[in-house]
């Protein structure tokens, strides 16, 4: 049987298989996912972010749970950071992230940054579209411990939780810009601690300072205790409020389009860098430029606008 | 950016186990190796198998000391083989176990076995995984 086939028959070995190539950047990985891509789109995404510590895994595991008493398919794509030093990576989500499923419906991925900033790995989203298209209903995606400005997941996912613990600063961090603005869903984990109802009333706090259309969607916050799974159901529940509403404004097309486009602007972007690199940096073009630009003969600017003629100039015009 | 391949390794140890520091601290040579290490910590061996399918890791490495290696070490390699990843994965297993089990555990499929003594070093190890791989 094709590799497709068994990935649409819910094949764990295969798209295990296909998750390694495209994360090697294999040359056939390319050609399976343009197989894949018309059997994707009915997954909804759920994307977890917050600093490290905060309890994302062990929220997601008892999320899996929930889902799982639904009768729902659910895949995981767990992000840790490779090391910039190294290139090394402790993938240290799955740890938590224990309950069991028999029949091999829950399919959990690691993935290391692999030096790609954002709270991402470069290749997210097709690891999203391999999980879609063996039929899970919901995928989860956890992203690195980030702090403020990698919101590179509420681009991908149909929902944004980010999940907060007590303890993290004042009502001055809530004003700030950047991941809370994001969020669909705040979550306060580890409620049991002092200082949660503290930190929710600021963060309800922030979210009325704002002003909400009546049409636009206006984030909750939720406490939970993901250890004991305290709260989770309840945090299901409006997932699902979020999706209902997406898909009465018209905001689960929207998402569609916008996971379209990123996924566009990272293929040319992948190809280019590619292209630049086979055939551009491997002879004395680049290094004659360099030492062009260092002498003053010419300048970075016009270098550029040299290079992308000769790589689009000739297509695209 | 091409080519970033990677060795991937799942470290797990059998279920009743409860010293994690051979287990850490080999994750983290690893690491320091360039490899990605996926920690899964106490596991039964259908479990370490249908993880390591998940994730299709290149290794796997069991860290042990709960005294039966080679029950443990039999089960995990009778499901890799029934999963199909016994022959495309390299097993590794080591801790404080009898040396005199070494023999037993390599015929039965670990293609590294490093019980205390002068054999596991930073150095062994990782010759031994990046030579698996490389096969």
């Amino acid at each position: 049987m094709k590799l497709v086939n068994k990935i649409l028959r819910g094949d764990v070995g295969a798209a295990s298989r296909l998750m390694k190539d495209i994360e090697d950047e294999a040359p056939d990985a390319t050609d399976e996912l343009k197989k894949l891509y018309p059997h994707t789109g009915k997954a909804y995404v759920v994307g977890v972010t917050g600093a490290p510590g905060v309890g994302k895994s062990t929220l997601i595991d008892t999320l899996i749970k929930v889902f799982c008493q639904g009768a729902m398919k659910v895949g995981v794509i767990a992000i840790d950071p490779s090391s910039p030093f190294t290139g090394g990576a402790i993938l240290g989500d799955r740890i938590r992230m224990k309950y069991f499923s028999k029949d091999q419906s829950v399919f959990i991925r690691s993935i290391a940054t692999r030096g790609w900033t954002g709270g991402l790995s470069k290749h997210t989203l097709s690891m999203i579209h391999v999980m879609d298209a063996m039929g899970k209903d919901i995928v989860l995606v956890e992203t690195v411990g980030s702090g403020q400005v990698e919101i590179d997941i509420t681009k991908i996912a149909d929902t944004s939780i980010v999940a907060l613990c007590p303890g993290g600063g004042d009502e001055i961090q809530t004003m700030k810009g950047g991941i809370l603005e994001a969020a669909d869903i705040l979550v306060v984990n580890k409620a049991d601690r002092e200082g949660a109802d503290d930190l929710k009333l600021k963060l309800e706090i922030m979210i009325n300072r704002r002003i909400y259309s009546p049409d636009q969607w206006k984030p909750g916050v939720f406490l939970t205790q993901a250890s004991n799974g305290a709260g989770v159901a309840e945090l299901m529940e409006e997932i699902f409020r979020h999706k209902d509403f997406l898909i009465t404004s018209g905001g689960l097309r929207a998402n569609r389009e916008k996971r379209a486009r990123i996924g566009l602007h990272e293929a040319i972007r992948s190809y280019v860098e590619n292209y630049i690199s086979e055939k551009i940096a491997n002879n004395t073009y680049l290094d004659n430029l360099i030492s062009d630009i260092a002498e003053r003969k010419t300048d970075p600017y016009s270098a550029v606008s040299e290079i992308t003629d000769k790589l689009i100039g000739t297509t695209i015009k | 950016m091409k080519g970033q391949k990677r060795i991937k390794v799942l470290m797990a140890m059998p279920a009743l186990e409860s010293h994690t520091r051979g287990l850490f601290t080999v994750a983290s040579m690893f690491r320091d190796a360039g490899m990605e290490v996926v920690l899964l910590g106490n596991e039964l061996p259908e479990r370490i198998v249908d993880t390591a399918l998940q994730e299709a890791v290149d290794v796997v490495g069991i860290s042990t000391y709960c005294g039966s290696p080679v029950v443990f070490g039999r089960d995990l390699l009778k499901y890799a083989e029934d999963k199909g990843i016994k022959k495309n994965t390299a097993f590794i297993i080591g801790g404080i176990f009898p040396p005199k089990d070494e023999p037993t555990l390599k015929e039965m499929g670990f293609c590294g076995v490093f019980p205390p003594g002068p054999g596991a070093t930073r150095e062994k190890i990782i010759a031994c995984v990046e030579g698996a791989v490389k096969k």
